[in-house]
């Protein structure tokens, strides 16, 4: 029985890769663990094509700064989102090593650069709990729900949200007039 | 062979392959009714399609046979193995009678009574002894093939159908070998000559076949994109009463399918636009002395790796008056830009949104949506279009368009350390600037915007890397290359820091998230695998506020003509007859602004008055109505315009706004009092013709027999038909009997063509001849008029100027809409001048 949680997965990733067996699996789902700025947040594992470690990355003018520009995933283009940008967090120092994870939204790829990919991790559902009300809107917008793991907390990423970049969001459109 | 019969015969015999299947199957379940609902189907279709291409024989065959089937299908006949045999052995005569199609191009003669005798028999429910096929076969010309059809049909047409996702899944698979193959050369280039070489340069070679070998199945003639047209020329024809010709040429010029579902559209229209707007009616065109019935000629063939596309007409060509007109009323420039611009740029403008020159909005065209539309069309798959045209002879627009979207040749270029790819079909030449060597060409500045001396031309430059913010505004470009393109129907040159190569590239659509960057075409990947964007040149100018066609809001982009200024001038807006859209007239062509009590204005005649410093002032209102009181207020707000004694008042619902504008005002307004539309502080507002209201008031209220002065000729030379419609009513109803002339040369033909004046108004800024210019003419040589007064009038009134002005000859020197000085000073030099 999908609790609430479960219910929201499925409708709100409806077009991501994944999103649907997140919520078919009922009990257990496995997440791919990373950083972003020392928080711990996790990707339903259906919804990865691909884990990279560093990668040439074409920036791409006039783009919206989200955008950190293109990269050549084994012959095909991949449009890299920067998840630090996206959730308005501290840029990365430059240098800094990221990671990529690879996912599939409406037939284009996008990689989303984080700090860190660690691991995987299975994680039963009814153990997600909702957001608590005190969370920024950008996080609570772009997250499914909390895991409490043994140390720290894991924010689970809603992974279509954070790929609705189109000038309709209005920080993008900001990003994009200015 | 006709390529409809051709599709006939590959869709039938498709269609019979199915039918044996479905027919062998109904056989053994007699009650399927989806099965034999497939059946009738097909049958059906079958002797609809011969019907329509005249096949007489085909069509009774398969008429009988959709006989019976229509009676099992109704179940009044059950699908006995009886019906089955007949209905199978019509089918095999069918085919025999399309394999003497395929080979001839025509039906055999033949006699099918037999056969079509079983097939009544059948439908009429009782068992009639079958004729063997096999043996009427023999009636057939071919007769030794008796066997032969099914095998010879497959083989003849040589034709298989193939999916259209496995065609594009295919030039994907390609595309990618190519991006492949051009990295394993990059490779082996920087490896210096190995073991490799060999056969990767065979590799090459093979992946460049194969390319064009999947570029050519996706191939299809582009006849297929005009099939359509005969129909619809016909119908235009029809609707609009003319007659017209539709010739095509070319068909079968192949190009790319997606390139032909794109352009399917676009010619639609054009052609549409041909027959509704470029072709007369018979009896104008008889009266032109060509022939009653119009051409529109469709061409196409292949150019170097384009296509080119030629749609023609023999009409009446474009109207540059209507089209400066148009451009005017709908302030897409201004009279000032117009006047500097040649014909083709003029005609230009028909590939801007929201252009359409015919007068009536027809069921046709003229909507509106026109060919902006057209040319954006053909600019999203890399296209360009042309235009030529010949007053009553035609026009004729040439498309040029990639053979492929897929795969183009695209220059290389670097910019900021990022590099970027321009199609090449854009390109038309580069240019090396700056250098140390001090020979190649320079940037030059205008007001900071920079721009380069190429041949005969300006050419305004964007810098790549201002451009897309790569880096802050770098004025001393040195060593840079300067890549000439095309957009629309000018220039764009597009300063990089450098140039590498020309490159086949694959094209990739950018992710949606980038789709608002409109100066990106897609993206692509390189050979050493780096991934780079794909530059749009006409998105280039557009981001640089340049439109393709030279926007009046490109201000900094460099265009010399820019530096030209229009007369601003203070307007004032006002709304009346209780019309939401304001109204403007020339704010010195106010004397006073009055708000009068409502009381005070009194009925004398069917006409409002009131008293106005001791006088009665007449009041007009601008509605039909004739009345006062639209104004609810308490008071009327009025306008009063006074001449010498007299006064008149003009009703308005409110004043708006005093607005200093430049007025670039579109004439021919429908309704009189107005001069037309023009846009000021960014709205469409009627210009209000004072003159005209003026004599209204003057005609109605003192009568023409008073106060007019001695009878004077005046000739006005006035470039600008705006101030030209100012002035000539004024001045004639100051009692002046005026004629005009737009220009310096025009005037003197007008004098050389005898005509007597008194005095001579003239503009000082004319294009061709100015107004010093033509007073030195005037006067020098002592024609008809060198003694005449000669009255500058001018925007500026700089004492320079006005000195400048006496020396050419004019007697004095006036501002532009300043009536009463003007007017003044002609009473004066015609004084001076009456005892001459």
């Amino acid at each position: 029985m999908p609790d609430r949680t479960g219910a929201d997965v499925s409708n709100d990733l409806q077009g991501a890769a994944g999103g649907s067996h997140v919520g078919a699996q009922g009990g257990d789902g496995a997440f791919v663990i990373l950083t972003l700025a020392d928080q711990l947040c996790g990707v339903p594992v259906l919804a990865v094509r691909d884990v990279l470690a560093y990668q040439a990355i074409a920036r791409i003018p006039l783009a919206p700064r989200e955008v950190a520009g293109n990269l050549n995933l084994r012959g095909r283009i991949v449009t890299a989102i920067d998840l630090r940008e996206r959730l308005r967090l501290p840029p990365r120092p430059a240098g800094a090593p990221f990671m990529s994870i690879v996912t599939e939204h409406g037939s284009e790829l996008y990689a989303l650069l984080v700090d860190e990919v660690s691991e995987v991790l299975t994680l039963r559902h009814a153990a997600m709990e909702a957001n608590p009300p005190t969370l920024p809107r950008i996080w609570a917008e772009h997250s499914h729900g909390i895991y409490r793991l043994e140390q720290r907390l894991m924010v689970v990423l809603d992974v279509t949200r954070l790929l609705q970049l189109q000038p309709d969001n209005p920080d993008t459109a900001i990003a994009v007039a200015a | 062979m006709d390529d409809l019969i051709a599709e006939f015969l590959t869709e039938t015999n498709e269609a019979l392959a199915d039918l044996d299947l479905a027919l062998v199957k109904l056989e053994r379940t007699p009650d399927d009714q989806a099965t034999l609902s497939l059946i009738f189907r097909l049958v059906h279709t079958i002797k609809g399609t011969c019907g329509f291409l005249g096949l007489p024989r085909l069509e009774r065959v398969a008429h009988a046979a959709e006989n019976v089937l229509g009676r099992v299908r109704d179940r009044e006949l059950a699908a006995t193995p009886g019906v089955i045999t007949a209905v199978l052995a019509s089918l095999d005569r069918i085919k025999l009678i399309l394999f003497a199609l395929s080979a001839n191009g025509a039906e055999p003669a033949g006699d099918d009574a037999a056969c079509i005798a079983a097939l009544d028999h059948a439908a009429s429910g009782e068992a009639a002894p079958m004729p063997a096929p096999a043996t009427e076969a023999a009636a057939a010309p071919e007769a030794g093939a008796v066997e032969a059809p099914s095998a010879e049909v497959a083989s003849g047409s040589q034709t298989i159908r193939v999916g259209v996702d496995v065609l594009e899944e295919l030039m994907t698979l390609v595309g990618e070998l190519v991006l492949t193959r051009n990295q394993l050369l990059q490779i082996s280039r920087a490896e210096g000559t190995n073991l490799f070489t060999a056969p990767l340069q065979r590799l090459s070679n093979i992946t460049t076949d194969l390319q064009e070998g999947v570029m050519k199945t996706r191939m299809q003639p582009i006849g297929n994109a005009w099939n359509k047209l005969p129909r619809l020329v016909r119908d235009l024809a029809h609707e609009t009463g003319k007659k017209i010709e539709l010739d095509m040429r070319g068909q079968d010029t192949e190009l790319d399918r997606q390139v032909l579902e794109l352009m399917r559209d676009p010619l639609t229209h054009m052609v549409r636009n041909s027959a509704d707007h470029g072709l007369e009616t018979p009896d104008i065109r008889r009266a032109a002395g060509k022939k009653e019935a119009g051409t529109i000629r469709l061409n196409a063939y292949h150019e170097g790796g384009h296509i080119i596309i030629e749609v023609a007409d023999d009409g009446r060509g474009l109207d540059v008056a209507a089209i400066r007109a148009k451009v005017l009323r709908s302030g897409l420039a201004t009279e000032a830009e117009l006047a500097v611009m040649t014909e083709a740029q003029v005609r230009h403008f028909i590939f801007r949104a929201g252009f359409s020159t015919a007068a009536a909005v027809t069921a046709i065209s003229g909507r509106g949506v026109g060919m902006d539309v057209v040319r954006s069309n053909i600019e999203r798959i890399g296209g360009t279009i042309e235009l030529a045209s010949t007053p009553g002879q035609g026009s004729c627009f040439t498309i040029k368009i990639p053979l492929t979207l897929a795969i183009v040749s695209a220059l290389i270029v670097k910019a900021c350390g990022e590099r970027f790819a321009i199609p090449q079909i854009s390109v038309l030449e580069l240019v090396r600037v700056g250098g140390v060597g001090g020979t190649a060409a320079a940037i030059e500045q205008i007001g900071g915007a920079p721009v380069l001396r190429l041949r005969d031309q300006l050419l305004p430059l964007i810098s790549l890397g201002t451009l897309l913010r790569l880096q802050e505004a770098d004025t001393k470009a040195d060593n840079a290359t300067v890549v000439v393109t095309a957009v629309g129907s000018g220039m764009l040159g597009i300063v990089v820091d450098d140039v590498y190569d020309t490159e086949e590239i694959v094209v990739k659509p950018v992710a949606p998230i980038l789709r608002h960057v409109t100066m990106f075409s897609g993206n692509t990947i390189l050979g050493d695998g780096a991934v780079i964007m794909i530059l749009d040149p006409n998105g280039v100018a557009r981001g640089a506020g340049l439109s393709a066609s030279r926007d009046r809001r490109e201000a900094g982009a460099g265009s010399a003509q820019a530096a030209r200024s229009d007369d601003g001038m203070a307007l004032l807006l006002f709304r009346v007859g209780g019309q939401p859209a304001p109204r403007a007239v020339p704010l010195n062509l106010v004397a006073r602004l009055e708000d009068i009590p409502r009381e005070k204005i009194e009925f004398s005649s069917g006409g409002a008055v009131t008293q106005y410093r001791g006088k009665l002032m007449p009041l007009i209102a601008m509605d039909e109505g004739g009345g006062a009181g639209q104004a609810a207020g308490p008071t009327q707000p009025v306008l009063v315009f006074t001449d010498g004694a007299r006064s008149m008042g003009l009703m308005v619902d409110e004043i708006i706004d005093v607005v200093h504008d430049r007025l670039n005002i579109e004439l021919g307004a429908a309704r009189p009092g107005l001069l037309g539309t023009a846009v000021i502080a960014g709205e469409a507002t009627d210009v209000l013709d004072t003159g005209f209201w003026l004599t209204q008031a003057w005609r109605d209220w003192f009568g023409s027999a008073h106060g007019t002065p001695a009878h004077r000729r005046l000739l006005v030379v006035e470039d600008s038909d705006f101030f030209r419609k100012l002035l000539v009513p004024a001045l004639s109803a100051a009692g002046y009997e005026v004629t005009a002339a737009g220009g310096g040369a025009e005037a003197l033909r007008l004098r050389d063509g005898g005509l007597e004046v008194d005095a001579i108004v003239s503009d000082i800024d004319m294009p061709d001849m100015d107004g010093l210019e033509f007073a030195r003419q005037v006067r020098a040589g002592g024609g008809a008029w060198a003694t005449l007064p000669m009255i500058a009038l001018t925007g500026r009134g700089a004492p320079a100027d006005e000195a400048r002005g006496r020396e050419a000859g004019f007697t004095d020197y006036c501002q532009k809409f300043e009536r009463d000085s003007l007017l003044v000073s002609l009473q004066q030099c015609l004084t001076e001048q009456v005892p001459m």
